[in-house]
């Protein structure tokens, strides 16, 4: 197994101030806007961005919830392992909103499928956009394309990306890893 | 990644206690996903379940119904009243011709104890006992023991009095099977004529003043009295079981501590329960009904999941 550092910290925060820069740009005081992390790995980047948004660039408004596909996957009964549902907190509406989807990395696709069939269980927002730290262009199963990207990546099958964060790993860093 | 450590889920007896808190876990996603403004998720889209009710139910069966179509799976329902049995079909031949119209899991009610066990045994699809005689009603069990973990935090150190027609109910022993797993202490209570003779060889104590068990416990969950299984008289008259084991406001009034009153339903009010007792706030009956959907859809989940 060998790991190829992607993204250093320095690099990792340029990122994402510059996400959360285009997120101020597009929706302003958030008033009408919310922030959708996918469970698990999305939550903790869209927390992120939160904080750089309320913090940095004072907006008071910004709202985050948190949202679990697990039950709108489509590899149900397909893969090996059991999937295990994660806490959703949706408790915001999300009819009428304008709605920024968050994930670490965009793939095959899939997930943010399932994420979009899932928010509609909640109601009809009025736009969804996509935002991903890392996009690796070339491994899509399906036309889902992000609005707000942090990296793209050419990356091979076997290779994974890994997204590190000092809250968990004790580092913010991005890796590609070759198994 | 965890999974139940079963196919079938034939009776508590079967299930460890982490089976039990992985089914608690995904059960209460499925509380989240049915408070949502469009209550449906697409997970058993390919699933085809029947619903085999040899004995009459409407609680359960709308249940188990509401919690397939929750999920998405396609349902397909047969009460015996309306069948081929009538015409001397067995019971591995009816099942048998079901499951050849490519059905995948099969929910089955029977009057006979070990109806499920001995499907399990003979056909090829995941089988959930829906209540075999007076043996188990597993998804009850689960039910019951999910509302005390909702109200108070934790089955474990809590103490439960089963009260009621112990013999007849299959309630009590899935029940007494969950929360023993789980670490609660059981005692049963009812008169002794419906008390099963070695009850206490299950660990339970028993006690036959309701006003003791009642004391006693952090949470009261009555039986129905079973008429319609009763062979035999097992007591003088519905006004006197009443009078010595019907709970009623005052009962509860006299108690030092506020206790939890459960109920699997259907109620004979003035009978077990009065109805001041079942409309009061410490009754939880209709969390229960609630909490039953997201328990068994928790189940058919977990069970679709190993193929």
């Amino acid at each position: 197994m060998s790991q190829k550092l992607l993204l250093s910290t320095e690099d990792l925060h340029i990122i994402l101030f510059r996400l959360a820069c285009q997120l101020k740009e597009t929706h302003g005081d958030f008033a009408q806007t919310l922030l959708v992390g996918l469970q698990p790995r999305g939550v903790r980047l869209a927390e992120r961005l939160l904080h750089i948004l309320r913090h940095e660039y004072k907006v008071a408004n910004a709202q985050l919830c948190k949202l679990d596909i697990t039950f709108f996957r489509d590899d149900f009964r397909r893969g090996d392992k059991v999937l295990s549902a994660n806490d959703n907190s949706m408790e915001v509406g999300v009819e009428g909103k304008r709605i920024v989807l968050i994930d670490d990395v965009l793939f095959t696709g899939r997930s943010i499928r399932a994420a979009l069939t899932a928010i509609d269980s909640y109601g009809r927002p009025k736009e969804i956009q996509l935002l991903t730290l890392i996009d690796r262009r070339f491994s899509r199963h399906l036309p889902i394309q992000p609005d707000y990207c942090g990296r793209q990546v050419d990356a091979i099958q076997n290779e994974h990306v890994i997204v590190c964060w000092q809250e968990e790993d004790n580092e913010d860093a991005v890796y590609l890893v070759n198994k | 990644m965890s999974e139940l450590s079963v196919k079938h889920l034939l009776g508590i007896k079967y299930l460890t206690e982490k089976d039990i808190h992985l089914i608690f876990e995904t059960a209460a996603q499925f509380k989240e996903v049915i408070n949502r403004p469009i209550k449906k998720v697409p997970s058993l889209r390919d699933i085809t379940i029947a619903n085999l009710f040899f004995e009459n139910s409407t609680r359960t069966k709308l249940s188990f119904e509401l919690a397939q179509k929750r999920l998405s799976a396609d349902v397909i329902n047969f009460a015996a009243s309306m069948s081929s049995l009538k015409k001397g079909e067995t019971l591995i031949d009816t099942v048998n011709n079901i499951l050849s119209m490519k059905v995948d899991m099969v929910v089955i009610r029977h009057e006979s104890a070990g109806a499920a066990s001995f499907l399990a045994q003979h056909v090829d699809a995941a089988i959930i006992n829906a209540g075999d005689g007076a043996h188990e009603h597993p998804t009850q069990a689960l039910l019951d023991a999910f509302s005390i973990q909702d109200k108070l935090g934790a089955v474990a150190g809590k103490k439960v009095a089963i009260i009621g027609d112990i013999l007849h109910s299959r309630v009590a022993l899935s029940n007494i099977f969950a929360l023993q797993k789980l670490g609660a202490e059981v005692c049963v209570c009812g008169p002794s004529t419906l008390i099963p003779k070695h009850i206490s060889s299950l660990g339970v104590a028993v006690e036959t003043d309701v006003t003791k068990a009642l004391q006693w416990c952090d949470v009261a969950n009555v039986l129905r009295v079973q008429f319609e299984r009763m062979s035999a008289s097992y007591f003088p008259s519905n006004r006197e079981y009443a009078a010595f084991y019907g709970i009623t406001k005052p009962m509860l009034e006299k108690l030092d501590k506020e206790i939890v009153i459960m109920h699997p339903g259907p109620i004979n009010r003035g009978v077990e329960l009065s109805s001041e007792v079942v409309d009061s706030n410490q009754a939880i009956i209709l969390d229960q009904v609630e909490n039953g959907v997201a328990v068994r859809m928790a189940v058919l989940y977990l069970l679709a999941s190993k193929k």
